[in-house]
């Protein structure tokens, strides 16, 4: 059966995104075994990778560094084996160039751009953005065809990629915002899927049947 | 706009929830959550109101349960005093951790929170009663005990500390079914740079409408409308969508 490392790294919410990769492997023909874990040798034999992450951008990437040998089993997996990989929030944030929440620390690198303070066009928007908002989609696997749907939101970040062209979903908080980003086999989404009940779910099981 | 339906829970039964005809158990939370999720809830608040420490732990059971078949944002309130009761709680499945009496009297609380968890993981709980025109004051102890502390000086204070959202109790409006205190939202809402969630007063779709239209609330909180079936989720939303506001869509 193939499996689907949940990335354990001290991080938040990480009972609910394995339960909704859970439920959403079981409306697949298909059965995916979800493993919550921290293990080099584990990540290296996964068949995909998911990044949850809430909290800081610093302090996420200081917890991803501070295990042994996890940067390095996730780097081969994903950059050299091409293992499919989805950062959900933080874990999406991640994949940036750098992150500038308490000051400006490098992140992943594996999609150039840089996580900057959310600044609403509009006074009466709140920061955190926190709620239900549309997704615009651009055709790709993992929403299928161009489409909107609602996702649920809460972030006081977003990531700006330096190149347009990975940009796959945008949301309108007080101007136009990264929703989800891809390239090639590595993929994020800034909303919350294992929080956006059908819609969601749906994103997941697209995911764990992507070929990239 | 989010409509945030808000269940007690004693001893892990929830005991002020809608009387949904399909549930069967209209005390199991897990039940109640999907049915609120079914008919378009943007999230659930569910406010423990037990005092032994068995029902500590029937609660933590209970949000598990919940969060293993609910997989919508989800709320948790009721007697965190410590960083460890957050975790224990966030670990259990809850999304959000909201803190009232313990923070006010140490608002390191909130930070020591929102660094370990993140502050969309805080949400500041505040209990206000109306001393003169535009003055708050702070209560704690479910009311029970005036701080003397002015509810805008704490609020501006848990935004400082990294609280994500502040949800905001009128004890006047609270159980009269009068409407949202107005004046006293618009007066947070455009104090603070986070989200205020209205609570306190709700008595038909249309005082949501105005909490959101003429307070600037990001968000509203009800508990006894919908528990006695007096507004519905969907006449709520339909009534926001009519005025103009953002909303989910129902399914």
């Amino acid at each position: 059966m193939p499996t689907v490392a949940l990335i354990d790294y001290g991080s938040g919410n990480l009972r609910s995104a394995e339960k909704a990769l859970a439920r959403a492997a079981g409306t697949l023909s298909r059965g995916h075994e979800v493993v919550v874990t921290d293990a080099p040798d584990v990540i290296a034999r996964a068949d995909r990778i998911v990044l949850p992450g809430v909290g800081a951008f610093s302090a996420c990437m200081d917890a991803l560094e501070q295990r042994p040998g996890l940067l390095e089993a996730m780097t081969d997996a994903v950059q050299t084996q091409g293992r499919p990989f989805l950062g959900v929030c933080v874990g999406m944030q991640l994949l940036a160039s750098r992150g500038l929440e308490f000051g400006p620390r490098a992140g992943l690198d594996w999609i150039k751009g840089e996580v900057r303070r959310l600044e609403p066009g509009e006074d009466a928007l709140k920061v955190p953005h926190v709620g239900w908002n549309d997704v615009s989609a651009l055709p790709h696997p993992l929403f299928r065809e161009a489409s909107t749907s609602q996702m649920y939101f809460t972030h006081s970040y977003v990531f700006d990629p330096t190149d347009p062209g990975v940009v796959l979903a945008v949301s309108d908080y007080g101007g136009t915002i990264t929703a989800a980003v891809a390239n090639a086999n590595v993929a994020g989404v800034q909303f919350h899927p294992e929080k956006s009940q059908g819609a969601g779910l749906a994103l997941i099981a697209r995911f764990l049947e992507w070929r990239p | 706009m989010r409509v945030i339906p808000c269940l007690d829970v004693k001893d892990g039964r929830v005991v002020k929830g809608v009387n949904f005809t399909s549930l069967r158990d209209a005390g199991d939370p897990v039940e109640q959550a999907q049915a609120y999720d079914e008919a378009g809830a943007d999230e659930l608040m569910f406010l423990d109101i037990t005092a032994s420490s068995d029902g500590r732990s029937a609660m933590l059971d209970m949000i598990a349960r919940t969060a293993d078949a609910c997989f919508m944002p989800l709320a948790v309130g009721g007697g965190v005093r410590t960083v460890e009761d957050a975790r224990r709680l966030l670990r259990s499945g809850a999304d959000k951790v909201s803190v009232n009496t313990a923070a006010v009297e140490n608002p390191q609380l909130i930070a020591a929170c929102a660094d370990a968890f993140g502050e969309q993981c805080v949400v500041a709980a505040i209990d206000v009663k109306q001393v003169e025109a535009g003055r708050w004051e702070v209560f704690t102890y479910g009311g029970r005990k005036a701080t003397g502390l002015d509810a805008l000086d704490y609020a501006a204070t848990a935004v400082t500390c990294g609280a994500g959202e502040i949800l905001l109790t009128s004890m006047d409006r609270d159980g009269v079914k009068g409407g949202y205190d107005i004046a006293l939202l618009k007066r947070f809402s455009e104090a603070v740079p986070i989200p205020v969630i209205a609570s306190g007063g709700a008595g038909s779709a249309q005082h949501m409408v105005e909490a959101v239209r003429d307070g600037g609330a990001s968000a509203v909180l009800a508990a006894s409308i919908f528990h006695f079936g007096e507004v519905s989720l969907s006449e709520a939303k339909a009534a926001m969508a009519a005025a103009g506001l953002p909303v989910r869509d129902l399914r």
